[in-house]
């Protein structure tokens, strides 16, 4: 049994299919790459696995358990609120402005505390969240900028607190739609090195869909190849990379005069 | 120079109504008005379009005539007498009359209309991401609109809210028009009494008054300046 298993999702918007039957599994701690070029329906599958949309067939499992299938509307059920199996970075980082770094990363921790309390879940009242936010600040090298506000802090600086804050409800599967695709060239480095680190450092699932052929490539575990709301390929990224299917090798050879980042 | 003072006093005396009726107002209009941008902003579509036919019409039509509409029309069709109010307290002794309160109800639903346009623009300003970044992170409805969107919105609205409030300062003076005794009300008698200069020395109140507010209103967005959106 995989530990993450996505069947034959379909997705249409105004009776336009964008997610054509899209399946692949995923192992504990493995790292997923989805590639394909804009409007192939990436950010929409990740929209739909983070229940930012709902799906119109097919089903998630995860460990086993049932996450997601159409009857799941976005009123999520109550249990769901207090374990998010999955958590997001958004190609704009979606910053909360108003707050610091280690404010932005604090706030749905406690929150998160607030609604356990009030639903009668016993919590570990004596866990430092401060502590907490400080070692995900660590994990991403930003310690020393815990006291600045997101305009204080370079795009690259913000995009590594809005994956710290990502973690900190410590999801099953931690999602990346384009990390890199609003930040100047020189910053991107420094968030796929944040990336690069998480998938060696830890156990942390991961599903990257990137344009970075390069680093999919090295640090991806699987590709999946979308052309039009369908999964082309799917398989480990040599294979995919030394695909001979006429679409893939179309859509590959775009990159091959691109520089591998970092 | 006893006339001087007289005059002060009973200017001071309307000044102070008019600042009651300032501050007042923006007590009650500023929640009412962000109710009704709720409203105007409603899935429920018959609350829509209630609650954005009343902000047309509060917009569409003048104050005074709002005025002159609250005051009047309850006692003339149904014997409503607008209550009044006496403080009785040693340190704060006023009375608050029934026109002041029919006067506050007018400003205040008038208000709050100008305003409900404001917070709307204001929320509907703020990215959808900030919103979805919210639900991601498990956050409820409430607390992302209390804990994400409030104070981005706030920050957003302060320059058109600062406006209206100017003008609301200067706004006040229309409850003359129902003999409230405010500072014009004041200013208005000494002149009929055939003194000229008081006139004068109510525009001063309203101007330093309002410079008073936009220096308040100044500092507010600067202490807000942090927040990037
Ligand atoms: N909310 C929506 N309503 C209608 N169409 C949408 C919506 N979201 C995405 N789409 C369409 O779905 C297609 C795939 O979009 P997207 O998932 O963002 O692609 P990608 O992330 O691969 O660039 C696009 O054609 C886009 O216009
Ligand atoms: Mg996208």
């Amino acid at each position: 049994m995989p530990y993450l298993e996505v069947k034959n999702i379909q997705k249409s918007f105004d009776g336009e299919k964008i997610l054509d039957d899209v399946s692949f599994s995923l192992e504990e701690g493995e790292t997923l790459a989805i590639i394909g070029r804009s409007g192939c329906g990436k950010t929409t599958l990740l929209r739909c696995l983070n229940y930012l949309e709902s799906i119109d067939t097919g089903e998630v499992y995860l460990k086993g358990e049932k996450i997601l299938d159409a009857s799941y509307s976005k009123k999520r059920k109550k249990e769901d609120s207090f374990r998010r199996h999955f958590g997001l970075v958004f190609q704009s980082f979606n910053l909360f402005p108003q707050y610091t770094a280690k404010e932005n990363i604090l706030l749905p921790l406690s929150l998160q505390r607030k609604y356990r309390q009030k639903s009668g879940i016993m919590v570990d009242e004596n866990s430092n969240l401060d502590e907490v936010v400080l070692g995900l600040l660590a994990k991403v090298g930003l310690e020393e900028k815990k006291d600045l506000y997101p305009s204080q802090l370079s795009g690259g600086q913000q995009q590594r607190v809005a994956i710290a804050r990502a973690m900190a409800l410590s999801p099953d599967v931690l999602c990346f739609d384009e990390p890199t695709s609003a930040l100047d060239p020189e910053l991107t480095g420094e968030v796929l090195k944040v990336i690069r680190e998480l998938k060696e450092k830890t156990r942390l699932s991961m599903i990257l869909v990137t344009h970075e052929m390069a680093f999919a490539h090295d640090v991806s575990d699987k590709i999946l190849f979308m052309k039009g709301g369908k999964a082309i390929e799917l398989g480990a990224p040599e294979e995919v990379f030394a695909s001979k299917k006429e679409e893939t090798i179309a859509f590959l050879s775009g990159y091959r005069h691109s520089n591998p980042s970092e | 120079m006893e006339e001087f003072g007289q005059v002060t006093l009973k200017l001071l005396g309307g000044f102070s109504s008019s600042v009651f009726l300032f501050v007042l107002t923006l007590l009650l209009s500023l929640p009412l008005g962000l109710l009704m941008s709720f409203g105007t902003m409603s899935r429920f579509l018959p609350l829509r379009y209630l609650s954005r036919a009343i902000v047309m019409v509060l917009r569409g039509t003048p104050l005074l005539l709002q005025i002159f509409v609250i005051f009047y029309v309850p006692g003339l069709l149904w014997g409503f007498q607008w209550p009044s109010l006496s403080t009785g307290n040693a340190y704060f002794d006023t009375t608050f009359s029934n026109r002041f309160f029919a006067c506050l109800a007018a400003f205040s639903v008038n208000y709050a209309a100008y305003f409900s346009e404001i917070f709307r623009g204001g929320i509907q300003s703020i990215p959808k991401g900030q919103y979805e970044a919210g639900e991601v992170l498990g956050m409820s409805k409430g607390d992302i609109f209390k804990k994400v969107i409030l104070l981005q919105m706030v920050k957003r609205v302060i320059p058109p809210l600062g406006n209206e409030v100017v003008t609301l300062v200067k706004d006040t003076a229309l409850a003359n028009a129902i003999a409230v005794t405010e500072l014009m009300f004041q200013a208005q008698q000494l002149l009929n009494a055939g003194l000229i200069y008081p006139i004068f020395y109510a525009g001063a109140f309203y101007f330093l008054f309002n410079a008073l507010v936009s220096f308040a209103l100044r500092k507010t967005e600067e202490r807000l300046a942090y927040i990037a959106v």
